[in-house]
């Protein structure tokens, strides 16, 4: 369980963290969103104490992480892969990390294995590629068997079944009862993992739901219509307060929105206008997060306003 | 992943303390090649010039610098470039931390930051008191090996010939002696102190380790240049001179420019390194890593 309340941290006069309050509950995986420079990872900082929140606070399992007695045990924690002595060995590394919490030794081979690096245990790991530097950071978030795991945008850089094997190891941690929070700017990879989400964009919560609801409140819900009379379907429905995208390369498919399903139906039985498919189309998580941050992205890229997308997509 | 819980960990007891955090700090420190490349340079400098130079001077000591010959300080002459080795091993325990950013994972599974710095610091003073010790000690026996027989010239006489073969050694049960070498073991140890001060005000490798070498040597070469009524007030208070008086039976410094007392020198010594590693600590508490 992580709870922050009020958490605030800046950086000169830049708000980085912006009166965020949050629980993070056991047994699920609750993801943490947003885009870049959102405050994910300071966040993150702020909760193991690496930084000092400006105001708020923020508890680990009921009491601030540096005051848990056995830390490693409450807390395992990715947040850079990189963040190692590269001329030190995965097993003396592992092993300085164990000895801080009193963990025996033997403790290090069993992460090991579990991560399956027992091959490379005595190799320095500044040889180790971006996959293998992953699995050792995961190793030493699991020394301590602990209650509580994080990790920041685990999935970078790794190949497909890196991915998947984090994605298994993420649902697992949660399934033991653990509390697992999990960051990333990917909302496609939270679709598959998270069962609750928290959204932030510029250091402030934008959502706090579960995924479904999430989704739901946050995408325009759509109909697709496939029909030989596509232009009076059309007026029928913007004259009904519905709205309507035509797709260019067919001039039978019309995307409609603002309108239920049903109502799209009656309307085309009412007027005599034959539907030869008439489909609900679920938004993904990726749209819905593009819908809901869009104000709050910190750096926009300059697109000229003639290519938008979205430009081209409505009639 | 059914094995996750299936791993034995035995249950917690007790408090994570500075017991465990000492273990850390000593795998940590044997665990990475720098540390014994740097303390085997420590050691061939330190030893190596101060054998050049008790060699040297067995050779060649001219009979008016007899009056001032120090068999112990004489003997221990690489410390002076020793020191400026050291203090490489003492910026880096701390500030490799911070370079390769395994700071942030140590004070992960340690948040207690006192801990951390208090663990960190005792390892690092055994390690180099031990260094320390067994670089005076070596060239101490080394040196005087050689000052059993110095060869005694006339540097102004016509010939420049040897006027005398004389035996100008010291062992550790004359006054001072035992005292003069476990006090270059010291220096050195401090040395290295100062710059893991220095590491952790600065956070940097090539910024502490430049700051120590400032401290310890460039302050040392600018006194040289002071007027004589200036260098009467100053000279003392330089680090090398301060530290300097405990490690050698004779003054060190310029005749008749006042210094320190040898454990009042290395007092004020020790206060420098003192002052740098309590700064250092009170920052490393409050800082964001």
């Amino acid at each position: 369980m992580i709870e922050a309340r009020g958490l605030t941290k800046r950086y000169g006069d830049k708000l980085a963290v912006d009166h965020l309050s949050f629980t993070v509950k056991p047994g699920q995986v609750t993801g943490f969103l947003g885009p870049n420079g959102a405050g994910k990872s300071t966040t993150m900082r702020l909760i193991l104490g690496l930084d000092a929140p400006t105001d708020g606070s923020v508890t680990v399992n009921g009491r601030p992480f540096a005051a848990a007695d056995h830390p490693m045990r409450e807390v395992g924690a990715l947040l850079d892969a990189k963040a190692i002595h590269g001329g030190r060995s995965a097993y003396h590394h592992l092993l300085c990390l164990a000895q801080t919490n009193d963990l025996p030794a033997r403790r290090v081979g069993e992460v090991l294995e579990l991560v399956g690096l027992t091959e490379v245990t005595r190799k320095r790991s500044k040889g180790f590629s971006l996959g293998m530097g992953q699995r050792l950071g995961i190793a030493a978030a699991l020394l301590g068997d602990p209650r509580v795991l994080m990790f920041d945008e685990p999935v970078n850089g790794l190949d497909p079944e890196g991915i998947l094997w984090i994605r298994n190891l993420m649902k697992a941690l949660a399934a033991e009862g653990r509390t697992v929070f999990v960051s990333s700017h990917l909302m496609s990879e939270m679709e598959h993992t998270a069962d609750h989400l928290l959204v932030i964009g510029r250091g402030r919560l934008i959502a706090d739901c579960t995924v479904a609801e999430f989704i739901e409140q946050n995408s325009e819900q759509q109909v697709k219509v496939r029909t030989p009379d596509a232009g009076r379907l059309a007026e029928l429905v913007t004259a009904d307060g519905g709205r309507v995208s035509t797709d260019a390369a067919d001039a039978t498919t019309l995307r409609i929105s603002r309108l239920p399903l049903e109502r799209i139906g009656d309307l085309a039985f009412e007027n005599r206008v034959r539907l030869h498919e008439l489909t609900p189309i679920q938004a993904s998580l990726e749209e819905a997060f593009m819908e809901l941050t869009k104000e709050a992205v910190e750096y926009h890229a300059a697109v000229p306003a003639a290519q938008r997308p979205s430009e081209q997509v409505e009639a | 992943m059914t094995t996750l819980t299936a791993v034995g960990l035995p249950p917690a007891k007790g408090r994570s303390g500075f017991r465990g955090a000492l273990r850390s700090e000593w795998t940590k420190i044997r665990s990475v090649r720098s540390t014994i490349y740097t303390l085997l340079a420590t050691a061939l400098v330190t030893i190596g010039i101060s054998t050049l130079f008790a060699w040297g001077q067995s050779g060649h000591t001219g009979r008016e610098d007899l009056a001032t010959f120090d068999p112990v300080r004489d003997a221990m002459f690489g410390i002076v470039f020793g020191q400026l080795v050291i203090v490489v091993i003492g910026a880096m325990t701390l500030s490799s931390e911070y370079s390769t950013g395994m700071i942030r994972t140590s004070l992960t599974s340690m948040p207690r930051r006192g801990v951390v710095y208090g663990a960190k610091l005792l390892v690092f003073t055994l390690v180099a008191l031990i260094t320390g010790l067994f670089c005076s000690f070596t060239s101490f026996f080394i040196g005087q090996s050689f000052f059993t027989s110095v060869h005694v010239h006339d540097f102004r006489g016509p010939t420049r010939e040897t006027v005398a073969v004389v035996d100008l050694s010291t062992s550790l049960d004359k006054p001072h002696v035992l005292q003069a070498v476990v006090g270059g073991g010291l220096y050195l140890a401090v040395s290295a102190l100062l710059a893991f001060g220095f590491a952790a005000l600065l956070r940097h490798t090539a910024g502490a380790i430049t700051a120590a070498i400032a401290a310890l040597f460039v302050t040392f070469i600018m006194v040289q240049f002071l007027p004589h009524d200036w260098a009467v007030k100053v000279d003392k208070w330089v680090p090398f001179f301060a530290g300097g008086q405990l490690w050698g039976i004779r003054k060190l410094g310029g005749e008749d420019i006042p210094m320190f007392s040898a454990w009042t020198g290395f007092a004020v010594f020790a206060g420098y390194a003192a002052v740098a590693i309590i700064a250092g600590a009170v920052l490393f508490r409050k800082r964001d890593a």
